[in-house]
């Protein structure tokens, strides 16, 4: 790492007092140098800033697979900079950060911009996702192995917002991506069972007058995918699974030994399409917000293992793109402020998983995932030092105004949530101390390869 | 009641205090100066996005029979088409000084993003938005039908709910704010509602609807309805195999002159046809049924400026009390 051993010295030491290790056996982690030197009952050494640890959990940073950036071309609704401030203060060291921007993220040119600017801004490692197919438009492979191959060392490629629906090229990228080690992560939604779609379609939406987004069009690509998946030996991830049905697809196809991860969003893991009735498109995302049984089995399927990981999906929107009718508004919700929040309270609280599998889905499988190599280690002597101390005693309420992103889209707004980040390392640098924003890591903009 | 978004919000009393007011303006309809001066110095704006002349008139006339000033606001044109938003629109109209709006939008929702968002405080008339509701085409229906039930019994109709009447609503439900809004405020009102439509024309989850739900016309007929609402059918929809053929449509779900026939029949001689409007003639209803006796179409229409005036009257007075 060119970055990191530019001066070593010169970094302060951290010791971090009495933390929780993964919400369990408290011990004292001393942070030297980018990595974990130390970890048990330590004695600070001369220089090393302390920071008082009692009472916080302290879990390996956390990862996003799913994440928003909108830079390049939609600056108005973030930027890498904001939504990588935005990540630091949800704990995250790294996002994944998708490919539909403008330019679309599917050339090396692009993805290594995107990289750029995640250095250069130095809150999280921000690591690009390549677009499956050109332009997103479903029609001609992307360059994967030239995005594979450039300075992002892209390994997860999606048209999200997009499915790649066409059943031979979703194929063709399933087994080209074997040979870069890479994942397709795929956008499950038939197109045309959703044209025009606006919510789940259910009680909810006949009674609202709105087309539907039937679950059968998320889980009969899914059923098709893992089928090909098997076929062809390769590696897929399920973006934000929404529906009851969906699960009971990924629990079979595991069972079966194919190899699929799949993802759930916090907001899926808590809000149903009952919130649709206000017609308030801060609750307008796509998939759509389903029924209380699609939560009860998402939340299930988190704790089972079937869903492997917590995606954050944050989508960062203008004022303009919601404060309008429905049918017009964009589809997309802010959420990497609120995810640890949202996940302790949905599976922490309700005791469906503890800190140690809260690490697991939102740290160490998604790292393994988009193959994010020093990201989602264990707190232990030697490892990089990205992490994340967790004060789950706290309690706050959301206000959309104050956060880093700039989306103001949060479908939590006014909601009291658990559970706050006090402190984020990022190689042994804290992005976040005391809960705010401290200093980005320094490093340069240009990789030398 | 500060808005009329749905008719899912209305109380019985609520339903009936708007009736019987309309009862009142018919009253009034009936002289020889059909004009009151309830609203003198108020102003209602109808804000239509979408074409719709029959019920902006409707609303119009409404409107100036109370002596409100009126404007209409067609947003083709207009700077909406320009790409002016909803929010600057009702923003504006707020600063002109709307004491009311009627808006008609293609978008479902949209009369509750007016009443429920600091935009704008004047009160909110939902004229039918998207696939979502109608309420005042309801309300209308409910008064004509309570009128001819009245009529038929002898008894007053004012004070009166629908109480063992039984309604079938015909066709495109999926498509219909008109069947939305009827289904909620008939059963309200005590009414028994069945709809009749093809298979893909019906509601995902139409069954958690208060409402019995039949594919065959005939059978429904057979059950002796006191109405038959029969809503338009586009053709456009054959298009989006939501049916085969118009030709198939009408003759498994249109009221043709041989459907029409059997309302000779003695259990159906006191039967009344519903259309909200604008009929496809020779689609969802012939011409012999159409022009018939049975026919409520243009009491309908009539009825509807009653209504609204009832509308505005009560939304506007209860507006101004709590200035």
């Amino acid at each position: 790492m060119t970055a990191s051993n530019a001066s070593p010295e010169a970094a302060p030491s951290y010791l971090l007092r009495g933390a929780a290790l993964y919400g369990g056996e408290r011990a004292d982690l001393l942070i030297e140098a980018g990595r974990i030197a130390a970890v048990g009952a330590i004695a600070a050494p001369a220089g090393a800033r302390v920071v008082d640890a009692d009472g916080l959990v302290a879990l390996p940073g956390l990862v996003d697979v799913h994440t928003h950036l909108r830079e390049p071309g939609r600056e108005d609704a973030e930027t890498v900079e904001t939504g990588s401030r935005a990540a630091a203060l949800g704990g995250y060291t790294a996002v994944h950060a998708m490919a539909n921007s403008n330019p679309v993220a599917d050339t090396a040119g692009v993805v290594e911009q995107v990289h750029s600017l995640g250095r250069r801004a130095g809150w999280v490692d921000v690591r690009p996702v390549g677009a499956v197919t050109v332009g997103l438009a479903g029609e001609q492979l992307a360059e994967i192995g030239a995005m594979a191959d450039s300075a992002a060392r892209v390994r997860m490629f999606s048209d999200d917002g997009m499915c790649v629906h066409d059943p031979v090229l979703m194929r063709r990228a399933l087994e080209y991506v074997k040979a870069f080690d890479g994942v397709v992560a795929q956008h499950a939604q038939e197109p045309r069972l959703t044209a025009g779609a606006q919510m789940n379609e259910g009680a909810v939406s006949a009674v609202l007058g709105l087309p539907g987004w039937p679950a059968v069009a998320e889980e009969s690509i899914i059923a098709r995918d893992v089928l090909l998946a098997q076929h062809v030996g390769s590696r897929l991830h399920v973006c934000h699974v929404s529906t009851a049905g969906s699960v009971e697809i990924i629990r079979w196809a595991k069972s079966r030994g194919i190899n699929v991860t799949a993802e759930v969003t916090p907001h899926h893991l808590w809000l149903t399409d009952e919130l649709v009735r206000s017609y308030d498109p801060v609750y307008k995302v796509n998939p759509p917000l389903r029924t209380q049984d699609d939560v009860e089995a998402l939340r299930t399927a988190l704790a089972d293992g079937t869903i492997d990981v917590v995606g954050t999906d944050h989508a960062p929107h203008p004022s303009e793109h919601k404060e309008c009718e429905w049918a017009q508004a964009a589809m997309g919700m802010t959420g990497l402020e609120t995810a640890l929040s949202v996940v302790q309270h949905t599976m922490v609280e309700s005791g469906l998983l503890d800190w140690r599998a809260v690490a697991r889905a939102m740290s160490e499988v998604p790292a393994h995932i988009g193959r994010a190599g020093d990201q989602g280690r264990p707190l232990a002597e030697g490892e990089p030092a990205n992490l994340v101390l967790v004060d789950p005693a706290a309690r706050w309420v959301v206000n959309p105004s104050v956060q880093a992103t700039k989306g103001r889209n949060s479908p939590f707004a006014g909601r009291e949530l658990p559970g706050r980040v006090v402190a984020t390392f990022f190689r042994g640098h804290p992005t976040v101390l005391d809960g705010a924003l401290n200093e980005p890591y320094p490093q340069p903009a240009v990789v030398t390869r | 009641m500060k808005h009329l978004l749905s008719t899912r919000d209305l109380t019985p009393g609520d339903a009936i205090r708007i009736l019987d007011t309309a009862e009142e303006m018919a009253a009034v309809n009936d002289r020889e100066v059909r004009k009151l001066p309830a609203l003198r110095g108020r102003t209602v704006v109808n804000l239509f996005f979408e074409d719709s002349t029959r019920t902006r008139i409707s609303f119009e006339a409404a409107a100036k029979r109370l002596s409100a000033d009126v404007i209409n606001f067609a947003a083709k044109g207009s700077s909406v088409s320009k790409g002016e938003s909803l929010k600057d629109t009702a923003q504006t109209l707020e600063a002109i000084g709307a004491d009311a709006v009627v808006i008609r939008h293609s978008a479902a929702g949209a009369p509750h993003r007016l009443a429920m968002t600091d935009w704008i405080n004047a009160a909110v008339v939902n004229a039918g938005d998207g696939t979502h509701e109608h309420p005042t085409q309801a309300l209308l229906d409910a008064f004509t039908l309570r009128r001819h039930l009245s009529k038929v019994a002898g008894t007053p109709s004012t004070g009166a709910d629908l109480a063992g009447a039984h309604v079938v609503i015909v066709g495109d439900i999926l498509h219909s704010r008109v069947a939305r809004s009827n289904v909620w405020l008939l059963t309200t009102l005590g009414a028994r509602v069945t709809l009749v439509a093809p298979p893909t024309l019906l509601p995902f989850g139409v069954e958690q609807w208060p409402c019995a739900v039949s594919y065959d016309l005939d059978e429904a007929l057979a059950d002796a309805p006191d109405a038959v609402m029969m809503l338009r059918v586009q053709a456009e929809r054959m298009n989006a195999s939501y049916f085969p053929s118009t030709a198939e449509y009408s003759r498994l779900w249109g009221l043709g002159d041989e459907r029409f026939a059997r309302f000779s029949e003695p259990e159906l001689k006191d039967t009344v046809i519903l259309h909200p409007g604008p009929m496809v003639r020779g689609l969802e209803i012939s011409s012999v049924a159409a022009d018939s006796d049975r026919s409520q179409v243009l009491r309908q229409v009539a009825n509807g400026v009653s209504v609204r005036m009832a509308v505005l009257y009560l939304l506007m007075s209860a507006k101004e009390s709590t200035r």
